[in-house]
């Protein structure tokens, strides 16, 4: 019983965490390696407005999302979009950028055990005899709603519909009067984000620090990967298979192997089936 | 103010020189001889001499370091800009070869002038082999499992607790002296360096270029692609774990800190601050890089800001690097011309 449920937390915050990634990679065929550094990021905005400026916590948080998404606009705006379909200098600019605002953050003095955010609701309950938080059950609830409200957008509304349709195929796309610039800019703003939203959520479980974007960076790709990259159905499903073998492998081997398992599960499905579990329709292009 | 006003390009004819010193009628004139063999005879010498003019061990360590990031370099853009291969995994190299030959020192008692053939040999067997199922791949792929690859051996020797965990391996033998110390990597450099020049200029070469710029037509050619990635992986992880073994000497300690994402990225950086494709900018781009990041040490991890930054600024604005720019300004005239 404890594993099913701190499984389908796991699940769901591995979810979270990829789901920007998969966006920016769908729409713009980006591997965006800032990813992790925007959800550091996002975090210790929130902090800031918070702490600093004195803010209510939901103003803060949906400033700290807005000034994300910028950020992340921007980034794309300004350097990335000079680089766009050269794959070795996409990943080295998106890296470069994601390791300085990084490594600017831990030289800023962010970090130590002093910057949390507050729990939305505090205490905890118990569900068939395991104790959980009722941030842990916020987490699962927004997670499920997140993924419901992002599938309606992309399926209802004209700029999901366009992001849908850059991600099929771009140059159909453009004959269609998308503009194509503008909608991988919406998309990585958007992916910066999902990518706030899943800080904000998961944050108050811990505390902010920088070492976190380097992990939510592999986890994320490690769910993009195995679900096959640029499928946000198959991101999902892959958040729940390593969401949940990741409990196991901590319950039943120990804590060290947690990062072990997206690792693994990375080499071993680029190893067995590079187009990933639902990444079907690329599969010919990426085998020689 | 009148070149805002019309239009200009930039015109660039040829030096009469080199024209002449393409040919064999370079062997005509010492002045075309010199011309041709003036930049190399720098580069070596140069190289050679460092050691001397250095003025403390400090600074000799610094440049044993250069040329382990200069190894590495040299290994991404063979495999980048010849092979199309790109690889992020420097840390991956360095940390295989270096725990071999720490293992083969400390319990073989083998000395460090055997650890280190043996170290690259088979450091570059064991990366060769784990590389291998991912070498039919495509894209970003190949780049992403070598990112892995020391993430996933860093955790599992720590898991596992084997090879001395996370306190590593120590007691590692040091070099005879100083100047075996230096020497045996400069060298070391040179001979890849000039190695891998000449080797892309080869049959073997020629083969790779076109794995990398049109794979189907290779195979249409009844090569194989996958055979000749394998070679390629092997050469440039040899010369990344011949790094790590060398590291391993230097500093008498095997740790988990040779898998850290510098080796990944230095290398990089390096490479397209020098110039990519052009073997030799690499290793340039190392002796700009590590000694401005040991001249930044003192501003703590602000240094790795920096160096993104520049990396970054270079990709954008000046992705061809420094020795493509200065090659076409000893090559070339320019002048500003009316269109």
């Amino acid at each position: 019983m404890q594993i099913l449920i701190y499984g389908t937390i796991n699940s769901v915050a591995l979810a979270l965490y990829s789901l920007g990634f998969a966006m920016v990679y769908g729409v713009s065929r980006l591997p965006n390696f800032a990813h992790g550094a925007l959800y550091v990021v996002s975090g210790f905005i929130t902090w800031t407005l918070l702490n600093s400026l004195g803010l209510n916590y939901a103003v803060s948080i949906i400033l700290a999302m807005i000034a994300t998404g910028i950020i992340g606009a921007l980034i794309y705006q300004f350097v990335l979009i000079r680089v766009r379909g050269m794959e070795i200098s996409e990943i080295m600019a998106s890296y470069a950028i994601g390791l300085a605002i990084l490594e600017g953050l831990r030289w800023g003095g962010f970090k130590g055990m002093t910057y949390t955010l507050p729990a939305f609701i505090e205490g905890s309950t118990e569900i068939a005899g395991v104790p959980v938080d009722y941030q842990r059950l916020l987490v699962v609830g927004i997670g499920a709603a997140v993924v419901a409200l992002l599938w309606l957008f992309t399926h209802y509304t004209r700029i999901g519909l366009a992001l849908r349709g850059m991600a099929q195929d771009e140059r159909a796309a453009m004959m269609l009067g998308i503009d194509s610039d503008l909608m991988a800019v919406a998309a990585m703003g958007f992916g910066s984000m999902l990518a706030a939203l899943a800080a904000i959520l998961l944050l108050p479980l811990g505390n902010i620090v920088v070492e976190a974007g380097y992990n939510v960076l592999i986890l994320a790709i490690a769910v993009c990967i195995v679900g096959g990259l640029g499928s946000w159905m198959g991101a999902v499903i892959a958040a729940f298979l390593i969401g949940f073998a990741q409990i196991l492998t901590v319950v039943y081997l120990g804590a060290h192997y947690q990062m072990v398992v997206a690792l693994l599960a990375i080499i071993l499905t680029l190893i067995l089936k590079p187009s990933g579990l639902f990444g079907r329709q690329k599969e010919l292009e990426e085998r020689v | 103010m009148t070149k805002n006003l019309e239009k200009h390009r930039k015109e660039r004819l040829d030096r009469g020189i080199k024209v002449r010193s393409d040919s064999l009628y370079a062997l005509m004139s010492w002045r075309e001889l010199s011309y041709l063999v003036l930049p190399r005879l720098v580069l070596i010498v140069g190289m050679l001499i460092l050691p001397l003019v250095m003025p403390s061990m400090y600074w000799q360590r610094v440049i044993s370091n250069v040329c382990i990031y200069a190894l590495l370099a040299l290994s991404f853009d063979f495999l980048a800009h010849f092979v199309g291969l790109v690889s992020l995994g420097g840390a991956f190299f360095i940390g295989t070869g270096g725990y071999i030959a720490a293992i083969l020192n400390t319990s073989f008692g083998l000395p460090p002038l055997l650890t280190i053939p043996l170290a690259t040999v088979f450091g570059a067997f064991f990366c060769t082999i784990l590389l291998l199922p991912c070498l039919p791949l495509r894209g970003v792929y190949f780049a992403i499992v070598t990112l892995m690859y020391p993430l996933l051996l860093t955790r599992v020797i720590e898991a596992l607790d084997i090879l001395g965990g996370t306190d590593g391996v120590l007691g590692v033998e040091s070099f005879l002296n100083r100047w075996m110390e230096q020497y045996v990597i400069i060298m070391m450099v040179l001979l890849f360096l000039f190695g891998v020049r000449r080797l892309v200029i080869k049959d073997i070469g020629l083969v790779f270029r076109a794995v990398k710029d049109n794979d189907q037509a290779v195979r249409a050619s009844g090569i194989s692609i996958t055979y000749y990635k394998t070679i390629a992986v092997f050469i440039a992880s040899s010369m990344g774990c011949l790094g790590g073994a060398y590291l391993v000497h230097l500093y008498m300690w095997a740790g988990l800190s040779m898998f850290a994402l510098d080796f990944s990225i230095l290398p990089i950086a390096a490479t397209v601050i020098g110039g990519s494709g052009t073997l030799v900018g690499p290793v340039l781009g190392a002796f700009i890089l590590v000694p401005i990041s040991e001249l930044l040490r003192a501003f703590g991890t602000l240094r790795i800001v920096f160096y993104a930054l520049i990396l970054l600024a270079f990709i954008i604005f000046r992705s061809e690097g420094i020795l493509v720019y200065s090659q076409r300004k000893y090559h070339q005239f320019e002048k500003w011309v009316k269109v």
